[in-house]
């Protein structure tokens, strides 16, 4: 299999088969928590691009160069650490240099350190010890699912708002049902690829 | 019951402000890692283990923390924990930490624990701290044996690995995939709402709607302003 059809059926695999929210159960706070309005869900999933792709290519040089073989078990600290930090750093960078980004993504970053799927896909890869391609491959592949899902999902929620719900399952209860039955889509993307 | 006694903490943990069930704080473990009652209760009492701990230690520095810079500190203190209590598992309980992978290291960002750092032990004294952390876990612990076993009774028939179910019983597998966690944690909201117990989805105002932002009260806010727009 030639390189570009590798990366392409990797970005594949990790935005629809093993989707990080409805397969994974990654980053499910701001998915549910996030997704009223298409707008914000826009919004917060282009910052989650954002932060996972930076974020991975920053662990990963870190665990290769400095944590290496015999500080492997600092690993969790050193990457809350750094995507802590890192949220920080854009969200400064964004206000002085490009204040019309900041007033769009701004209010959604300082979330973003407490999105599980940031340092999920950071741990993650740096257990299965992939190269530097692979690790970039899987994390945007997984921030791009991670928009898919949130979008779908506030377009369904907008459309819920106006119809007749049975009284008890108003609000968070017919929101879950809403994601079983995404998940059970999603199931439909395995073994699209071998 | 007077304040912040070691009891009413407990009470206050498991029962009154259970962060599963009314807070709703702390999903993704919750419909992660809840495909059988044994995993639930391996992830609730490291959880518990991690939030008595650090609930303590911030407790104790609660003076000396500036007030600027307090969330990386919190941040550094939990997820020292989170390491040791990683460690403990991959040495003593393999079985269960291979089951339960990379959620262990995950207990850093589960929003129960910096939310009760922020919102408790910052603020009160180290024993009521050290028993809040200890109820809010085993409430944690008791809501995801809760969800693992009807999970596990629906989807195997077992519970506890235990066959419980008849022999006719035809197991309902997708209780135990993905869309299973999803739906049976829907269900056990609808129920709360049926009969009015309190939980986040129906107080919204005062819970944030169950969002973990709320753990900083500050995001939670802001989350406000930005739905507003």
């Amino acid at each position: 299999m030639s390189f570009f059809s590798t990366l392409f059926l990797g970005i594949i695999s990790a935005a629809l088969v093993n989707n990080v929210v409805l397969s994974r159960f990654l980053g499910l706070c701001p998915f549910l928590g996030v997704s009223k309005k298409t707008s914000t869900a826009v919004g917060m999933g282009t910052a989650v691009i954002a932060v996972i792709t930076l974020s991975s290519a920053i662990t990963f040089v870190i665990d290769h160069f400095i944590l290496r073989e015999n500080l492997r078990y600092l690993r969790t600290i050193v990457f809350i650490l750094i995507i802590a930090a890192l949220v920080q750093t854009v969200e400064i960078i964004l206000k002085k240099k490009i204040p019309s980004l900041y007033k769009a993504l701004g209010v959604y970053l300082p979330l973003i350190t407490t999105n599980c799927a940031v340092l999920g896909v950071a741990i993650d890869s740096a257990q299965k010890s992939y190269t530097f391609v692979e690790t970039m491959v899987y994390s945007v592949g997984t921030a791009v699912g991670f928009l898919v899902a949130i979008v779908l999902m506030s377009g369904i929620r907008e459309r819920i708002e106006h119809n007749d719900i049975p009284e008890s399952f108003k609000g968070m209860p017919i929101v879950l049902v809403t994601a079983g039955l995404m998940a059970i889509a999603f199931f439909g993307f395995k073994g699209t690829i071998g | 019951m007077k304040e912040n006694t070691p009891i009413e903490r407990l009470y206050n943990g498991i029962l009154k402000e259970n962060p599963t069930f009314v807070l709703m704080l702390g999903m993704c473990p919750t419909l992660a890692v809840t495909t059988s009652a044994i995993n639930g209760v391996g992830m609730g009492l490291s959880t518990c283990a991690v939030l008595m701990m650090s609930n303590l230690i911030i407790s104790l520095l609660r003076k000396f923390i500036p007030d600027r810079v307090r969330m990386p500190a919190y941040i550094v203190v939990v997820a020292s924990f989170v390491t040791i209590v990683e460690m403990l598992m991959q040495a003593y309980v393999r079985s269960v930490y291979t089951a339960l992978g990379l959620y262990i290291p995950l207990i850093v960002v589960n929003c129960i624990i910096l939310g009760r750092a922020e919102s408790y032990a910052s603020k009160n004294k180290p024993l009521a701290s050290f028993f809040d952390g200890l109820g809010m876990g085993l409430g944690f612990t008791l809501a995801l044996t809760i969800i693992g076993a009807v999970r596990e009774l629906l989807g195997a028939g077992e519970i506890f690995g235990f066959r419980v179910m008849p022999e006719s019983f035809e197991p309902v597998s997708i209780m135990v995939m993905a869309p299973g966690a999803f739906f049976v944690l829907s269900i056990l909201c609808a129920l709360q709402n049926k009969f009015k117990a309190p939980s986040a989805t129906n107080h919204g105002d005062k819970f944030c709607e169950g969002n973990c932002a709320s753990c900083m009260d500050k995001t939670c806010h802001i989350m406000e302003r930005s739905e507003d727009k």
